[in-house]
């Protein structure tokens, strides 16, 4: 092994590259999403039982914290969503240059950035 | 051969056909959803009753919800194979995530059937 490589141990200037953060990102959330769609399946269950579980689910749903949830677990549907959509882009030969990859992610990220806000909108 | 005993399929081109067939299925459910709500804001439990007792709706829910167990089943072996590198750990949090998934589908699947 050659002793003179050139070595960076700067930690400042050492970060993830952008389609390593969406990665990341996709992983998390879709961890978190397991757990949040046991919610939703609750919520399904409650609201079909009888007309008295479905007010109860509306109830539920239009307290102020829980449409805090809501739109936490629609932001987790929209990111893992675009993330996976651009996994199957790339699966097809795409997006898979130096800049490609790159750019790739700047989109999901400022597609979901967007629908994620008009989903705040759409909740309140 | 290297065989993993660990992995559902024990065949990785299955676990990644399942991952990409399954995603598409729950995006397709997801957008169904979103246009559901969407399209009536007032919702109320009679057109949402009368919905899931559309014979297709119950065929998609129930097709989703198995592609729900499929997808987070390979997504969670994954995850636990990267960062839980304790076998027994591992074993306790995909035994964790099995028998979630299966209360998952069984609540989804009788929620839906009687309606």
């Amino acid at each position: 092994m050659k002793d003179h490589r050139p070595k960076n141990l700067d930690l400042a200037t050492i970060h993830m590259p952008i389609a390593a953060i969406t990665s990341i990102l996709h992983r998390i959330t879709g961890v978190m999403l397991f757990v949040a769609v046991g919610f939703l399946i609750w919520a399904l269950r409650m609201s079909l039982e009888s007309r008295q579980g479905f007010d109860q689910t509306v109830a539920i749903m239009t307290h102020p914290l829980a449409k805090l949830i809501t739109w936490g677990i629609l932001s987790l549907v929209v990111y893992h969503l675009f993330a996976g959509i651009k996994h199957l882009v790339m699966d097809a030969g795409f997006a898979e240059t130096k800049e490609g990859g790159p750019m790739a992610a700047k989109i999901t990220l400022g597609l979901s950035i967007f629908v994620i806000i008009m989903m705040g909108v759409w909740v309140w | 051969m290297v065989r993993s005993v660990t992995n559902f399929s024990r065949n990785g081109l299955s676990d990644w056909l399942v991952q990409r067939v399954s995603a598409v299925l729950l995006a397709l459910y997801t957008l169904f959803m979103v246009g559901v709500f969407l399209a009536n804001p007032d919702l109320g439990y009679d057109e949402w009753q009368q919905l899931f007792s559309l014979f297709w709706v119950k065929l998609f829910t129930l097709a989703t919800l198995l592609a729900l167990v499929g997808h987070s089943w390979v997504g969670m072996w994954t995850v636990a194979t990267d960062y839980l590198k304790n076998t027994w750990v591992r074993f306790f949090f995909l035994s964790v995530i099995a028998v979630t998934a299966f209360v998952y589908l069984v609540t989804g699947v009788t929620a839906v059937w009687g309606v």
